[in-house]
């Protein structure tokens, strides 16, 4: 059983990736080069599907298509590679995905999560070996932002406002 | 000078409760090396050849007196009594332990200062013009804009995970004094037709491997668009810049592989479409800024020749390290830190606590740090230059060299540094030897050396009328030359003349170079003149011929 952050609290992961065991019926993520690759198996798919964007990935592509996901998954292959974070606020801000938004990846640590708690993600499925009671408490490390940020983080004070 | 708000002074303490974790976990074996090296990158700590490195961020060059004491009191404790201020106005400690940076950074915050984004990939220290808010063909002041960008870059939550560093200049006058066109955004302000004003926003310029000069993409953005146009530059860089080459990864390469039009209208579109959710600036947010750079008090004075009857040494220093005041009455006052024998950029905490002093009597209590690694008292009463030229020659703070050949820039090198191929301590001091004859000096004008011990050219090596470049040759330091290049008004990269020279022939180099300039001058033809005008061939063959009197 997997537990990853989701809205701050530490919970039993209810989705599985594609190729993970699973009991049948399980909310599944799978990625959209698959999904892309196998249109005819995952178009009548009957129940709730996810999908799992690589970082080179436009979450514009997904735009026609957005509301048929209750889960978009970003991957974080190492916490250098940032192209996630403009990924997760696009779908956010511009594409108006209003499912669970989830970073995963070996990169999605104890030390990114504010930062991603603030470009939309609400839910950290946390590299191997990360303490999840730690990157809980890193949510809410600063009570401060200078930008315009996702809802999901509450800051008592914030600079600058978009209109 | 901008003061911190609770919104300001919470953010660095919990930045440095943040890091203090993260060390604490790094020593405990929590956080291994490859893991703690962002994090401590993007707090200014570098692993250097010795010990780690601190390069602390002031932010646009300005300090208060207090400022400047802290860092000399942090100098004196936690490092051996010196700093080195740089080149994008960042101050560097050399030998800080690794276990005390927390208790340093919290000292910083105790007074409005930190080490936040002075490294690592992601939006660096923004720099600006030396002579903001006194110079004559000013447009506006830039240091509002400058500190707008800073606290919107301020562990922005998008782009703190860039493909590499990202530095950005603000220049506020005709004159480019800030080198914004080797930068990767170059903000110039401008003023419209109407009165309003606004930037030309130049992307994509910078030195290091592949030097390039910047490409103009916007010619007028409105002051209230400056974070979302900066956002979705940045936007399009985070998405599409190379993460898989580090030597391709800096925002020139995409804009160079894209051309300049694709990638303006990539620019632009991004910026249409997030419009709704990007930062806009308000009329409140920009007045609130500007009221923290008033021009100072001055009382109402006239300009006045304050050299007669004075000593030769007082005019020499007049002449070279003062500049004309927006202000009558007033001049702007260069400290020197190029002492004929100091490491170029190095001052003593003495030096500062004495600089602190002064500028707390003389200059409305603030100095400046400038992007060729001097000091500044910009606003002082001509009436009192006297007495600053002596407290500053007391301190070793008064060579008479700005502008000279001798006011060169060099980066730590080989000495400091783990990434250089070559030293630049032991060249400067060459070169200072070489030029120690002060007419000499003085004859030869404005000179402008830029040197770095490595690529990366954190010396600007390719702006330098002369560029020194340091490479290794077989485990040998050598040196690469350059002439032609420039920084300021008109930005030019530099053309390596020939083979690279050994160590002890960089000087004597340089002075065959000189001699054949002093031989070809028109009368009071400064040196990049005489380059432009005769071009590089006479230079090229001055500086490897053997026998130079003979030619």
């Amino acid at each position: 059983m997997r537990y990853i952050l989701r809205r701050r609290e530490i919970v039993a992961d209810d989705w599985a990736h594609l190729g993970e065991e699973a009991a049948a019926g399980t909310p599944l993520i799978v990625p959209l080069e698959r999904l892309r690759a196998d249109a005819a198996r995952w178009a009548p798919w009957p129940g709730p599907l996810g999908v799992r964007l690589a970082p080179a990935d436009a979450p514009e592509d997904l735009a026609p298509r957005l509301a048929r996901f209750a889960l978009v998954a970003v991957e974080f292959p190492n916490p250098g590679d940032g192209r996630g974070y403009s990924q997760g606020r696009l779908l956010r801000a511009r594409l108006g995905f209003r499912g669970e938004l989830r970073a995963v990846g070996g990169g999605v640590k104890q030390d990114q999560v504010f930062l991603l708690a603030r470009c939309g993600f609400e839910a950290f499925e946390l590299a191997p070996g990360e303490d999840l009671e730690a990157a809980r408490r890193a949510l809410t490390r600063y009570t401060v932002a200078y930008q315009p940020g996702a809802t999901g983080v509450r800051v008592d004070r914030q600079r600058f406002f978009a209109p | 000078m901008y003061r911190y708000d609770e919104l300001d002074q919470a953010f660095v303490e919990e930045r440095v409760a943040e890091f203090r974790d993260q060390t604490r976990r790094h020593l405990a074996g929590e956080l291994s090396e490859d893991e703690f090296r962002p994090l401590r990158l993007r707090n200014g700590l570098y692993l250097q050849r010795h010990a780690p490195m601190l390069r602390i961020a002031i932010p646009y060059g300005l300090l208060r007196a207090a400022q400047l004491r802290k860092l000399a009191d942090l100098a004196r404790r936690y490092d051996r009594g010196y700093g080195h201020f740089t080149t994008r106005q960042n101050l560097q400690l050399n030998w800080p332990a690794l276990a005390a940076v927390p208790d340093i950074l919290a000292e910083l915050a105790t007074v409005q200062m930190h080490a936040i984004q002075t490294s690592g990939n992601c939006v660096r220290n923004v720099t600006a013009d030396h002579m903001a808010g006194i110079a004559r063909d000013e447009i506006d002041d830039p240091r509002p804009y400058c500190e707008i960008v800073r606290q919107w870059a301020t562990l922005h939550p998008e782009f703190t995970y860039l493909p590499r560093k990202f530095k950005i200049a603000i220049t506020g006058s005709a004159e480019d004094r800030a080198a914004s066109e080797v930068h990767d955004i170059g903000l110039h302000l401008r003023r419209a037709a109407d009165g309003a004003l606004g930037f030309a926003v130049r992307v994509g310029g910078g030195l290091g491997r592949a030097p390039v000069i910047g490409a103009l993409i916007r010619e007028f953005l409105p002051l209230a668009d400056l974070l979302g146009y900066l956002e979705a530059i940045l936007r399009v860089y985070n998405r599409y810049g190379r993460r898989d080459n580090i030597h391709k990864a800096r925002i020139k390469v995409l804009v160079k592989t894209l051309g300049a039009a694709r990638f303006r209208e990539e620019v632009e579109t991004e910026w249409l479409a997030g419009r709704g959710s990007a930062p806009l600036l308000t009329a409140a947010d920009v007045e609130r800024m500007r009221g923290f750079f008033r021009p100072q008090p001055y009382e109402a004075l006239c300009d006045q020749d304050v050299t007669a009857g004075r000593e030769p040494r007082f005019l020499a220093w007049y002449r070279y390290n003062t500049r004309a005041h927006r202000v009558p009455g007033y001049r702007a006052v260069f400290v020197s830190l190029k002492a004929h024998g100091a490491v170029p950029g190095d001052a003593t905490s003495e030096q500062m606590e004495a600089i602190a002093d002064l500028a707390e009597r003389v200059s409305f209590g603030l100095i400046r740090a400038t992007h060729n690694q001097n000091l500044m008292l910009a606003d002082v009463r001509q009436d009192r230059l006297y007495e600053v030229w002596r407290a500053l020659e007391a301190h070793g703070l008064a060579m008479a060299n700005i502008g000279t050949l001798t006011d060169l820039i060099a980066c730590p090198g080989l000495d400091f540094c783990s990434l250089a191929n070559a030293g630049t301590l032991g060249v400067a001091h060459d070169i200072q030897r070489h030029f120690d004859d002060l007419d000499y000096l003085y004859d030869l004008g404005n000179i402008e050396i830029k040197m770095s011990g490595c690529m990366n050219a954190c010396g600007h090596h390719h702006v330098g009328h002369i560029g020194i470049l340091g490479v290794d040759k077989h485990g040998e330091e050598w040196y690469q030359i350059s002439l032609g290049g420039s920084a300021n008004g008109f930005t030019a990269l530099g053309e390596v003349i020939g083979p690279s020279v050994a160590k002890h022939e960089v000087a004597p180099t340089l002075v065959r170079i000189v001699e054949v300039y002093r031989a070809l001058r028109a009368e009071d033809e400064p040196f990049i003149d005489t380059l432009r005008r005769v071009g590089l061939e006479p230079f090229r063959t001055g500086a490897y011929a053997l026998h130079p009197q003979a030619a």
